[in-house]
């Protein structure tokens, strides 16, 4: 394997505490040495990479995407979401289980990290907590570990029943992975296709109220309080109202192992980006209200959230284009997470660029148990962003690598232009336009 | 120690909410919000002069132009009047529905609304069970499309076709539209507002002419979240109450076909929202009732009310051929210079 050596860059890596020039080789798929600028000579047959003036980081980790592989290839495939991953950043992501079939085996779990699969960026499924994700009968987690799964979650749906979920917990502390909820009370979502509200009254469409996701979390975490002995470890997905917020900030207080994530859309948008009927603004939990809307910022700035993951969920223009009752919830993010984090959360939000960077590398990785990721070590997997921190660009949704374009984001302004994206030493992605 | 205190506030400056990019068309009437006072004025007028007009040289106005009629949900109201109005001017008119079409196959709104394009229909008027479908159809075809109902969301030509038959009585012989044309006028509108697209159209139009509307209903059938709809607009779930302070008292159905498992108690239901002659000539002896129709003789309104004096139900129905007429011609003339007359 070629060696890469990567000069006149600032490094950021949190969590080693880094933030300054240096120079970094990559050799054999690992961080090889790390030095003050111009100290690294490249030897015979080292690819050198330019970064003056860009910013070197951990590759980013998303803890939550769909691959829709295996089943449903007409919208996403682990080859076409990785290259959209490789293209926002992204070095590892955690493909959700609601797939066709369910990954609920570890037979699915090995044919999704196969090398036919063509993944450009390294896959960490996550298996379903239950049989078929029906919430009824608990999986062989031990099994689905050591296939190669990083946390469990019935993600789509939530595990509604107190013993099963309760059982769940107990199980995955067992051996040693997270639960990762999608929490979201369906006895009060059913019919619902946006945030319950007065927006959703004037639209005339059925409501999803913010106490269907907040039960759940205030269950849950009832739960995890139980078992605090098991050291059982709760993760809420893309939290998305501020009751399901404060909640996890006084489990935590409680010394709780609770964790949250956050998506791009949960922070930025409102219910009233669903305007006339946009179904690029319909996903599941809904775009909530701007009061909900600000406590994910205010969590974000004040530490209590975890992650900001993407929930990358690609669906094809045909099942978009209807009726916004009818439309599937979600949308893709993994092009976007970065630049709209860097343009909101940084530049408008002044949060510092090293926090920013770790909800979306160091502290994800730590929470699926990656080890060498999310940080650039001596010694750990040479998965690294550079991109160019000044850079203002417009995303345009017919360039993505996905293989659909169900953004909200379309034309919007973007800071952070990715350079190159390097995989285990290998170069998954490269602008050198930008 | 205060666990419960709240981190400093800091400056939030969110993204912007983009514009709206609809109506695409200057011939659609998706909502009640698209028309300003001078287009509304603007239809009232033509709706007058198209139904004084001589039928032979109305014929004429838009003969042979293509509209079709596609409707997702079942009508008679709505569709016969559009189907009159559209006739009347002289156009050739289809009507698909979706149990006679390829609709019944899977076709999409999408393809359908396409096919209709293809097939030359220079104009769309929309029922369907989905709120937003207009949206969704305009954004497809560009074509000028006419909402008439679309799931719990709108039914603008019927907030146009009430709100003729209210100038009539309380404003007659008025011709231009302003923002005080029904200043101390309130409008009460009973019964299922959750599900009605009648309420929500009405709700958005009469308070811009200076109109109180007041909503009435029980909980299940009326959240408390609809008074903030829009301004001008509050609730009150004593039906009586209502009434002492009405002009116009709209009484609306349940609609059992939306109320998705809801289980109501309908005898408590007509004890407290009826429209019965005693309370009528108790509280609102000299208010307009109205009934977007279908009417359920004995259950919202009673017979007596709905064929009494006070009644103005027919007459909704008679204006909307008139007001309808007015739409589709400025749907297929609109945004034509010189020709245009919205």
């Amino acid at each position: 394997m070629t060696a890469l050596l990567i000069r006149g860059g600032h490094l950021i890596d949190p969590a080693a505490g880094i933030d300054a020039p240096k120079d970094i080789l990559l050799k054999d798929g690992k961080v090889s040495e790390i030095a003050a600028p111009g100290k690294l000579k490249p030897v015979n047959g080292t690819e050198v990479l330019d970064a003056k003036g860009l910013v070197v980081a951990p590759g980013l980790v998303d803890m939550h995407v769909h691959l829709r592989e295996p089943g449903q290839g007409y919208k996403e495939t682990i080859a076409t979401g990785t290259a959209a991953a490789a293209a926002g950043g992204f070095t590892a992501v955690a493909a959700m289980p609601n797939t066709k079939p369910v990954n609920d085996s570890a037979e699915t779990t090995r044919w999704m990290l196969s090398p036919d699969r063509g993944a450009v960026v390294r896959v960490f499924p996550i298996a379903a907590a239950t049989r078929g994700s029906k919430g009824e009968a608990i999986n062989d987690f031990a099994a689905l570990k050591s296939a190669g799964a990083v946390a469990v979650s019935d993600d789509g749906l939530p595990i509604l029943k107190d013993n099963i979920m309760r059982e769940t917990l107990a199980a995955a502390a067992r051996v040693g992975l997270s639960v990762i909820q999608h929490a979201e009370d369906t006895r009060m979502t059913q019919g619902g296709s946006m945030n319950a509200g007065a927006m959703a009254f004037k639209l005339g469409l059925r409501g999803m109220p913010a106490e269907a996701e907040s039960a759940i979390v205030e269950r849950d975490i009832r739960l995890v309080t139980e078992l605090r002995d098991a050291r059982a470890h709760l993760h809420v997905a893309h939290t998305s109202t501020a009751a399901a917020l404060a909640a996890v900030r006084q489990a935590r207080r409680n010394g709780l192992r609770v964790t949250c994530e956050v998506a791009p859309h949960h922070f930025l948008l409102t219910e009233e980006h669903v305007g006339s009927y946009n179904t690029h603004a319909k996903m599941c939990p809904p775009l909530r209200s701007a009061a909900d809307r600000d406590a994910m910022i205010e969590a974000i700035l004040d530490g209590v959230v975890d992650a900001i993951a993407t929930d990358h969920a690609p669906h094809a223009a045909h099942e978009k284009e209807v009726e916004f009752e009818n439309a599937p919830n979600g949308i893709t993010g993994l092009e976007t997470a970065l630049g709209l984090s860097l343009r909101w959360l940084h530049k408008e939000w002044k949060m510092p660029l090293g926090r920013v960077l770790s909800l979306l590398s160091a502290q994800p990785a730590a929470l699926l148990g990656l080890k060498g990721r999310g940080t650039l070590t001596v010694g750990s997997f040479a998965d690294v962003v550079i991109f160019d921190p000044k850079g203002e660009w417009t995303f345009n949704a017919r360039e993505t690598r996905s293989k659909s374009r169900n953004t909200p984001f379309d034309g919007w302004t973007m800071l952070g232009k990715v350079r190159w994206t390097i995989s285990e030493g290998r170069i998954a992605f490269k602008n050198e336009t930008a | 120690m205060n666990l419960a205190a709240t981190p400093v506030r800091r400056q939030i400056h969110p993204p912007p909410v983009p514009a709206s990019p609809f109506p695409y068309n200057p011939g659609s009437l998706l909502s009640a919000a698209d028309l300003d006072l001078e287009g509304l004025s603007r239809i009232l007028l033509r709706a007058t002069e198209l139904e004084n007009e001589d039928p032979l040289v109305r014929a004429r106005i838009l003969a042979k132009r293509r509209v079709a009629l596609l409707f997702y949900e079942s009508s008679t109201r709505t569709r016969t009047s559009f189907e009159l109005a559209a006739k009347g001017l002289g156009t050739d008119t289809t009507l698909i529905s979706s149990l006679s079409s390829s609709i019944e196959k899977g076709e999409s709104l999408k393809d359908t609304g396409l096919t209709l394009k293809a097939l030359g229909a220079e104009a769309i008027i929309l029922r369907s069970n989905s709120s937003g479908a207009p949206w969704l159809l305009e954004a497809e075809t560009r074509l000028p499309v006419l909402n008439g109902g679309d799931g719990m969301h709108e039914h603008p030509t019927q907030a146009l076709l009430d709100l003729r038959t209210m100038l009539t009585h309380l404003r007659p012989g008025l011709t231009t539209l302003a923002a005080d044309t029904l200043a101390g006028v309130t409008v009460t509108i009973c019964g299922d507002i959750q599900h009605s697209r009648v309420a929500r159209s009405n709700m958005l139009l009469l308070p811009r002419l200076g109109a109180k509307v007041v909503l009435c209903g029980p909980r299940e059938l009326l959240p408390e979240i609809a008074a903030t709809a829009g301004p001008g607009i509050s609730v009150e779930r004593d039906l009586d109450a209502a009434l002492r302070q009405s002009q116009v008292v709209m009484m609306l159905r349940i609609q059992a076909e939306r109320l998705a498992g809801l289980q109501l108690d309908l005898e408590q239901y007509k004890t407290g929202y009826q429209l019965t002659g005693q309370r009528l000539a108790a509280h609102a002896s000299e208010s307009i009732v109205m009934h977007p129709g279908p009417i359920i003789r004995g259950l919202e309104i009673t017979a007596g009310v709905a064929d009494g004096p006070q009644s103005a139900i027919l007459e909704q129905v008679k204006n909307g051929v008139a007001i309808r007429m007015a739409v589709v011609e400025r749907a297929l003339t609109a945004g034509k210079e010189n020709g245009g007359r919205a």
